[in-house]
């Protein structure tokens, strides 16, 4: 407790460089892949090489991804964009699969009461499909959050600055309250993150509560 | 574009493979750490796992773990455990268990609780004895599940075994620094690159396995079982 | 006015659902298509609002054809009623009956002032009004699809199999007040159903149909069950059977009428 009070500020930015290199990659992995994901879902000669190609890049390890991003796209190193499209791609990786489940499990007779009431293709994806898309796409986005947030600290031993370097700092100069802080912090907003996702398809979603109280 | 021939030509040089640090000496020792985590998480897990999913008990507990294991950042529990234990293989070997049993548990957990209560049933109605439903019916039926298991763990466990040349001199990963280090950066990327492909084999061929249990489990789930009218007609939006 | 000329359907993989069907459909009536499965009357009804196109003839409304009317627009101007009501699951029971005039253009609020007018005449309360699908009961459900499909006052109602989802006992009721219903608003209703019941029940004619959609007779149902065509209308109508077959018999004075198991139904006013 000492050494976090002493810390406090460096702790601070440490958590704020976090936040900022962790949120951009969900919303962006988010973006990307629901069309991915209902064109995996909609369409069979899609659906095998998309699925395939997002499975096969999770499988990569995220240290090395963090060095090979830079040589592919020409960032440098230790730049956020590194890290954020590094964990975009991984969030992606989760997502598409996660968004094409989900639009799977739309029923086919809703989207024909849909396409019956007249709705047109678009009218279609944004009113009927996505809402009821939601519950599914919820589950992956949360495990998508939570393991972004995790992540990102594996970007300090390359030197790219986040609640990761309270574990390569306390490391080097042996102080276990530094990463200790760090762990408990990581979880925590990983948590709170977690929750927020929870509470806006909570509000998204009214339907699903009335409907699980019934 | 440089940067990765310049990876590839490390990669492909001789004298990388060859004597004290060869390349292939990495490749076994990265591979054979990565198997021996998976083993002991597989020795402790699936049993634990096995049983809950048999009896009902600790679902909760398991829903918990699984949940909370996937916050827990690696680097820290790499860092912490290699401060408390001290450089070698102990400190690395103790926060790859840390993350490999989740997955494992998990894995026999659903797989075992998937398995069709109904199935269990008739066995039991016929006279099988608890033990000859485990292994004779709940097992098979829940395999796929459970390699899925010891998939996700055996991918999480070889891509931390990089990271674990942070605190000792092991595997892959040992390359991948010494390169950051010396600022070789055709050695970091080359190793990176190896690490890679490292990985994507293992995925691949525990697919394959997978799918092979899966076979073995569901042996008519086949492509002929498909809705004759319903799936075919689609609507004209 | 509603015609079939010469319509057919044959999916990729060479099965045929309908084969050269033609109809004339008259309007402000009410007629069944009747057919056990892969009979095709689904994929008929389907042609009329474009959810289905057929592979060679023409669907006409009022002389137009529907393939050269805008597909969305033709939905929106057709009411469709599905099984089990066929709502939308995240929209509240007053959403999902001004689903249509919201797609128009309506204004939320007034769609949704039309949409409680429609509820009551359906016979449903107006405090369901906020609740979703899921928190109704199935006859609740099919109800409110059949409000749904009025919201937009149409001329055409397509019914798929409108009440196979609900209990007999909720069924027959859906009936008698789809029938009171169709008095007050004169629709020209198509619907399909393998119960031939419920073609019995609540159509003007009733055209039966084999697979392929071929027109094994088509009539009034009193004309259908009065002279079956041939051994399998006979057979789809349960001509012959105990339920059908009446007799009287003379009670204290009074005419009784029996099935054919004895059993009274009912008695003959004169």
């Amino acid at each position: 407790m000492n050494w976090l009070s002493q810390n406090l500020h460096i702790v601070g930015q440490l958590l704020a460089d976090h936040l900022v290199l962790s949120i951009p990659p969900i919303l962006l992995s988010l973006i990307i892949s629901v069309p991915l994901g209902r064109l995996a879902a909609g369409s069979p000669r899609w659906r095998t090489p998309l699925l395939t190609g997002t499975g096969l890049l999770y499988a990569i390890p995220s240290l090395p991804l963090f060095i090979i991003v830079p040589a592919v796209f020409g960032f440098s190193l230790r730049s956020p964009a590194t890290m954020i499209t590094a964990l975009t791609l991984y969030g992606c990786a989760l997502l598409v699969r996660g968004a094409a489940d989900a639009f799977s499990s739309v029923p086919q007779d809703v989207r024909l009461a849909a396409a019956a009431t007249g709705h047109s293709r678009w009218g279609m994806f944004w009113k009927v499909e996505l809402p009821l898309a939601g519950p599914v796409l919820l589950s992956s986005l949360r495990v998508v959050t939570v393991s972004t947030v995790s992540l990102v600290t594996v970007g300090a031993v390359i030197g790219i600055s986040s609640l990761g370097t309270l574990f390569t700092d306390g490391f080097q100069r042996n102080i276990d309250a530094s990463i200790i802080t760090g762990i408990v912090l990581t979880v925590v907003v990983a948590f709170a993150l977690d929750a927020l996702c929870v509470l806006a398809a909570r509000w998204a979603m009214p339907w699903q509560r009335a409907v699980s109280r019934a | 574009m440089n940067l990765l021939i310049e990876a590839v030509q490390w990669l492909l040089d001789p004298v990388n493979w060859q004597g004290e640090n060869a390349l292939g000496m990495r490749i076994l020792e990265h591979l054979g750490f990565s198997a021996v985590v998976v083993l002991v998480a597989a020795a402790i897990g699936i049993p634990v796992g096995t049983l809950i999913g048999h009896t009902g008990r600790g679902r909760g507990a398991i829903i918990a773990i699984t949940g909370g294991a996937r916050a827990l950042p690696t680097l820290g529990l790499l860092t912490i455990f290699g401060l408390w234990l001290g450089i070698g293989l102990e400190a690395p070997f103790l926060a790859l268990l840390v993350l490999a049993l989740p997955p494992v548990l998990a894995g026999a957990y659903a797989g075992v609780e998937s398995v069709d209560r109904a199935t269990v049933g008739a066995a039991r109605a016929i006279g099988l004895t608890e033990r000859q439903i485990l292994t004779g019916v709940e097992l098979p039926l829940a395999a796929p599940v459970i390699i899925g298991g010891l998939r996700s763990a055996a991918l999480q466990v070889i891509s931390t075994a990089t990271l674990a040349a942070y605190i000792s001199d092991t595997g892959l990963g040992r390359p991948l620094f010494t390169g950051m280090k010396t600022q070789q950066y055709d050695m970091m990327l080359g190793a990176s690159i190896l690490v890679a492909l490292l990985a994507l084999i293992v995925e691949l061929c525990f697919q394959l396995v997978q799918s092979a249990a899966t076979r073995r489990a569901e042996p008519h789930n086949g492509h002929q079982h498909r809705a004759h009218s319903g799936a075919r007609e689609r609507i004209a939006a | 006015m509603i015609e079939f000329d010469a319509v057919h359907k044959e999916y990729p993989d060479g099965t045929v659902a309908v084969e050269r069907f033609s109809l004339i459909v008259p309007s402000h009536r009410v007629v069944a298509l009747v057919g056990s499965s892969g009979s095709g009357k689904t994929t008929l009804l389907r042609m009329v609002n474009r959810m289905v196109e057929p592979s060679s003839g023409t669907v006409s409304i009022d002389g137009v054809d529907v393939r050269s009317m805008d597909r969305v627009k033709l939905r929106r101007s057709i009411g469709y009623v599905l099984q089990a009501g066929g709502l939308l699951p995240h929209r509240t029971v007053a959403d999902n009956v001004a689903t249509v005039p919201v797609l128009e253009g309506r204004s939320r609020r007034q769609a949704r002032a039309d949409a409680l007018g429609l509820l009551e005449r359906v016979g449903l309360d107006t405090a369901l009004a906020d609740r979703y699908p899921a928190q109704l009961s199935g006859g609740q459900q099919q109800r409110v699809g059949v409000a749904r499909a009025l919201a937009a006052d149409p001329n055409i109602l397509l019914m798929d199999e409108p009440f196979g989802a609900v209990d007999p006992i909720v069924r027959d009721q859906l009936q008698a007040e789809m029938r009171a219903l169709q008095a007050d608003i004169g629709k020209t209703i198509v619907f399909v159903t393998h119960d031939i019941d419920e073609a019995f029940a609540l159509g003007d004619e009733v055209v039966v149909l084999r697979t392929g959609a071929e027109i094994a007779q088509r009539g009034a149902p009193a004309e259908i069950l009065a002279n079956p065509a041939d051994d399998f209308v006979s057979d789809f109508v349960g001509a012959g059977t105990a339920q059908r077959t009446l007799r009287i018999r003379e009670v204290d004075g009074r005419s009784v009428v029996v099935d054919g198991d004895d059993r009274p139904t009912g008695v003959l006013e004169r």
